[in-house]
């Protein structure tokens, strides 16, 4: 009779010694791609969606504005309001904040000085268009229009 | 002589180094904000000067595409209510409709691929010659940001299209060109040759707001 016997016994136990290695790599991508929030939104952000999104090689060049109802309107009212770094900004002193922006460049990427505006998607194009009169007041009149994208349909 | 007697694994235990590197791990998680630069870029004109007004331009109104949104986010292109879907197929009907070429956009019409050719109407209601045709957007204040992006981005849309069919890539290849490297420049280069991207975006209006 043959005898069906087992010849080897192999190891039960699944090697883990590359578990810490697999979790480092994992680490180390989200260390690489985290960016700590450094500032809060004081407006409300919801991003509208587009299709033909470009993406900007160099990230020094981009300054930030956040346009949006403010989150506090016990204290800053219901009316859209423009955030730049940290503090609302009233429409003019956009001119001043831009100079002191692009004063932080270096002087050759001056003229490239890109505004990327983070505008809530219920603000009417008045304000924004404010704002857009104001930058060209200050001579920075690359603006990226943020939005992400689209899912659905194309 | 002195044998080796059983030695103690050398080996440092490792295990706890997995529990370490989840709780970094989950820290990192936690605290992302995956930054997202991307948008759709446009350039503004340049400054009013008082003592400089900008020089009258008459086009011909053939050679203008108008989409007016009001208050209301309603559209009116080209004098007719319509709805933003197949906007940007319009678009690309009016910009490549050669109504009355010269020479320069001649040679243009010819080194165009065989799909953008098709799309050659020459309507002499429309515009000449895409060096001619502007697209200009004009919304009121109470227009919502979103719809002005939305038509804004179907704009880009008709002429990212055409640029890409011009150096037969998809549209999002096309986009995502970096211009990194002189390939990538020149295919970019190609693409926009002697076809500006011309969308006016007007003043908004201040009526009805």
């Amino acid at each position: 009779m043959a005898k069906f016997s087992k010849k080897t016994k192999t190891s039960e136990n699944i090697p883990t010694s590359a578990l810490p290695d697999i979790i480092f790599m994992l680490l180390f991508f989200f260390m690489v791609t985290t960016v700590l929030r450094e500032q809060e939104i004081l407006v409300e952000q919801k991003i509208p969606q587009a299709t033909q999104l470009q993406k900007l090689q160099k990230k020094t060049l981009i300054s930030y504005v956040y346009i949006g109802k403010p989150k506090n309107t016990a204290l800053y009212g219901s009316e859209p309001r423009v955030q730049a770094n940290d503090a609302l900004l009233n429409t003019a002193d956009i001119v001043q904040w831009v100079n002191r922006e692009r004063d932080a460049l270096p002087e050759a990427d001056r003229p490239m000085i890109t505004i990327s505006m983070k505008v809530d998607r219920d603000v009417k194009m008045g304000p924004i268009s404010d704002v857009q009169t104001e930058l060209r007041d200050a001579d920075a009149r690359r603006v990226l229009y943020a939005s992400v994208g689209k899912v659905a349909g194309n | 002589m002195a044998r080796k007697k059983n030695r103690m694994s050398q080996e440092v235990n490792a295990g706890s180094m997995a529990d370490i590197a989840f709780l970094l791990l989950i820290f990192f998680l936690v605290t992302t904000t995956i930054a997202s630069d991307k948008g759709i870029l446009n350039v503004l004109p340049p400054k009013l000067d008082p003592n400089n007004p900008p020089p009258e331009i008459d086009k011909n109104e053939r050679n203008i595409f108008t989409i007016l949104v009001n208050a209301n986010d309603q559209l009116l292109v080209e004098g007719e209510y319509a709805e933003p879907e197949g906007l940007d197929e319009e678009i690309k009907l009016f910009v490549l409709n050669f109504g009355q070429p010269d020479e320069e956009a001649s040679a243009l019409y010819n080194s165009l691929p065989a799909s953008l050719r098709a799309l050659a109407q020459q309507d002499p209601e429309s515009s000449d010659h895409p060096n001619e045709a502007v697209v200009s957007i004009k919304t009121n204040r109470g227009t919502s940001y979103e719809r002005f992006l939305e038509v804004f981005d179907l704009a880009k849309k008709a002429y990212f299209d055409i640029y890409a069919a011009r150096v037969n890539l998809t549209t999002d290849e096309y986009r995502a060109l970096s211009g990194k490297d002189a390939a990538e420049q020149a295919l970019i280069d190609k693409g926009k040759e002697n076809l500006p991207m011309a969308i006016s975006i007007a003043e908004p209006d201040k009526i009805g707001s």
